[in-house]
């Protein structure tokens, strides 16, 4: 018995090395964006042996950063609400109503999934251009409005509500919006917050696109503003990691709060693109 | 007459309900679906009008030695990937299934959450760890190389580190997947095997391999088509240097495009994409069909 418990131990440890191991370019960010420039660059010892927080306080004072934080929370936060509210009502008429076209249209966000988005980014580019987009949160924000995932979840979940909840409703006078937003949305609130927090973290993130639209540095998210600073530092590891932290708190502490939800949602919309 | 009016009713408000949504799919997905398709015809620029010019962006693209680069590029780094993160994921998801607990919560915190991150993030960490002076990492380069490497600007370790750091980033959905995958098997199936006097390598031959496996492909074919979508982390770490060595389709897609302001022959780069992942979802979702049908 004590063999056995021995090895499992061992083996408990094992994982807990591999596990710091694969974090250990975040810690060494940390450790890099706590210490002196000078320092960062004559000694390279592992341990956080030095708090200071120069390379952070150089970079809220010499970048963008704030307005970048502005460009990105507002932009992702447009993009969640928007795609969850057309999302479940879409998904709602489809899931409970009949009406035609409506296999024609469920099979066109079925396809859409096979799309990749990115080869599109040339015709959207030139779309948001004749818009007068270009350079703008309207021109960050549209084409990231198509998330069909969401219909696909937020369908599968109205498709197993019983039917004699929606006729007492019915027989109650109440309508269609009665039922979404006083039945339907409300028994789902659990998987609203878990899609609403995967929507936002995937819109906050995205790279390319805000990369191509938004051309001048005071329009630029997160993600993108972040990779102009080699200009302006120059090789200045401190700053760049301390830039590259606080450009992920937000992320990071998002995910530590809800990770219940995060990887349920994961999951789920996985499930569904299988 | 009543029965008329509630139908009538029931499709207005469908309308309604899916309108909002429809617009937007309209305008900002099928429409610029269809104008890709047709730009890839034409010589335009990226901004104004071109002329038709049937299949000879098409005819181009056969003889562009770049763009056979880019193609070539595209496919090491899917070997490079797909199947090293598919192992990686599983190894890892089984480790964390033996955990019991905070610790499980723990582990699978710590290797879920490069996931979450910015690419560029990813990328500027990377480029500190990777440096050619002062990176953590250089002298366990210089170990296997004999010499320290500036890893993103030589031929050879170009590619590799590129999937490294990409592995690195994206494995945690991985380790998701399979976690699900494992916690579907029936615990008893593992109990009778015990009772059985079944070894831990004939438990996981004869139990968890074979029903993992539908799991197994979905990892496979979703990392298959993301890993083909590859941009971002050759834009920021090597541009699709040197000499091309990185050079990917969707680079060249943006350097057509945005750079040498080619907007009909970039679309056509764009489709060649569009067709393999498209082709690589039917087949996909065929392969799901025949396990559903099993």
């Amino acid at each position: 018995m004590t063999a056995k418990r021995a090895r499992n131990v061992a083996f408990v440890t094992l994982v807990l090395i591999a596990a710091f191991i694969w974090v250990f370019p975040l810690y060494w960010a940390l450790t890099t964006s706590l210490r002196s420039e000078s320092r960062i660059v004559s000694d390279a010892g592992v341990l956080l042996d030095e708090i200071n927080f120069a390379s952070y306080l150089s970079v809220l004072a010499t970048s963008q950063l704030p307005r970048w934080y502005l460009n990105s929370v507002g932009t992702s936060l447009i993009i969640t609400i928007t795609v969850l509210f057309t999302g479940m009502m879409c998904a709602y008429a489809l899931s409970q109503l009949r009406f035609p076209g409506r296999k024609l249209l469920y099979l066109l966000i079925v396809a859409s999934f096979m799309v990749p988005i990115p080869a599109l980014y040339v015709a959207q580019f030139i779309l948001m251009n004749d818009l007068g987009l270009v350079n703008s949160w309207g021109g960050i924000i549209m084409p990231q409005l198509v998330v069909p995932v969401v219909i696909i979840v937020y369908k599968q979940f109205f498709d197993a509500i019983p039917r004699e909840m929606r006729e007492a409703v019915l027989l109650d006078g109440g309508g269609e919006f009665t039922l979404l937003f006083k039945l339907y949305l409300p028994l789902n609130w659990g998987i609203t917050a878990a899609l609403a927090i995967i929507t936002f973290i995937s819109a906050w993130n995205n790279f390319f696109w805000p990369f191509l639209i938004a051309s001048s540095e005071s329009m630029m998210t997160i993600p993108v503003g972040i990779t102009q600073v080699y200009d302006t530092f120059g090789i200045a590891y401190g700053r760049i990691m301390a830039l590259a932290l606080l450009a992920a708190a937000p992320v990071i502490l998002a995910y530590l709060v809800f990770q219940k939800r995060v990887t349920e949602a994961v999951m789920i919309s996985a499930g569904v693109k299988g | 007459m009543s029965r008329i009016r509630r139908k009538q009713r029931e499709m207005r408000s469908a309308i309604i309900l899916v309108a909002p949504f429809m617009i937007i799919f309209a305008i900002f997905f099928l429409y610029p679906t269809i104008k890709v398709v047709m730009l890839s015809f034409t010589n335009a620029p990226l901004i104004g009008d071109g002329d038709w010019v049937g299949f000879d962006n098409y005819a181009k693209l056969l003889t562009d030695r770049l763009f056979r680069t880019s193609l070539w590029n595209n496919l090491y780094f899917v070997v490079l990937t797909v199947i090293p993160t598919t192992v990686i994921a599983l190894l890892i998801a089984l480790a964390v299934g033996q955990l019991r607990g905070r610790m499980q919560a723990l582990v699978l915190t710590l290797f879920f959450l490069p996931y979450i991150l910015p690419v560029s993030v990813v990328t500027l960490i990377w480029s500190w760890m990777l440096d050619f002076q002062f990176g953590i990492l250089q002298p366990l380069i210089a170990a296997v190389a004999g010499r320290p490497v500036a890893v993103f600007r030589d031929p050879n370790w170009v590619m590799p580190m590129i999937a490294l750091v990409t592995v690195w980033w994206t494995n945690g959905f991985n380790v998701l997947l399979f976690i699900a995958g494992l916690r579907n098997i029936p615990q008893d199936l593992y109990e009778a095997a015990a009772l059985d006097g079944a070894t831990p390598w004939q438990r996981f031959r004869r139990i968890t391999w074979p029903l993992l496996w539908p799991v197994t492909t979905l990892v496979l074919t979703l990392q298959l088509i993301l890993q083909l979508k590859l941009f971002d982390q050759v834009y920021l770490l090597s541009a699709g240097g040197p000499f091309n060595q990185s050079y990917v389709v969707l680079l060249q897609m943006y350097r057509e495009a945005f750079q040498l302001n080619n907007g009909g022959y970039a679309s056509a780069v764009a489709m060649v994409l569009f067709a393999i992942i498209v082709i690589l979802s039917v087949l996909q979702f065929q392969l799901l069909k025949i396990r559903g049908r099993r």
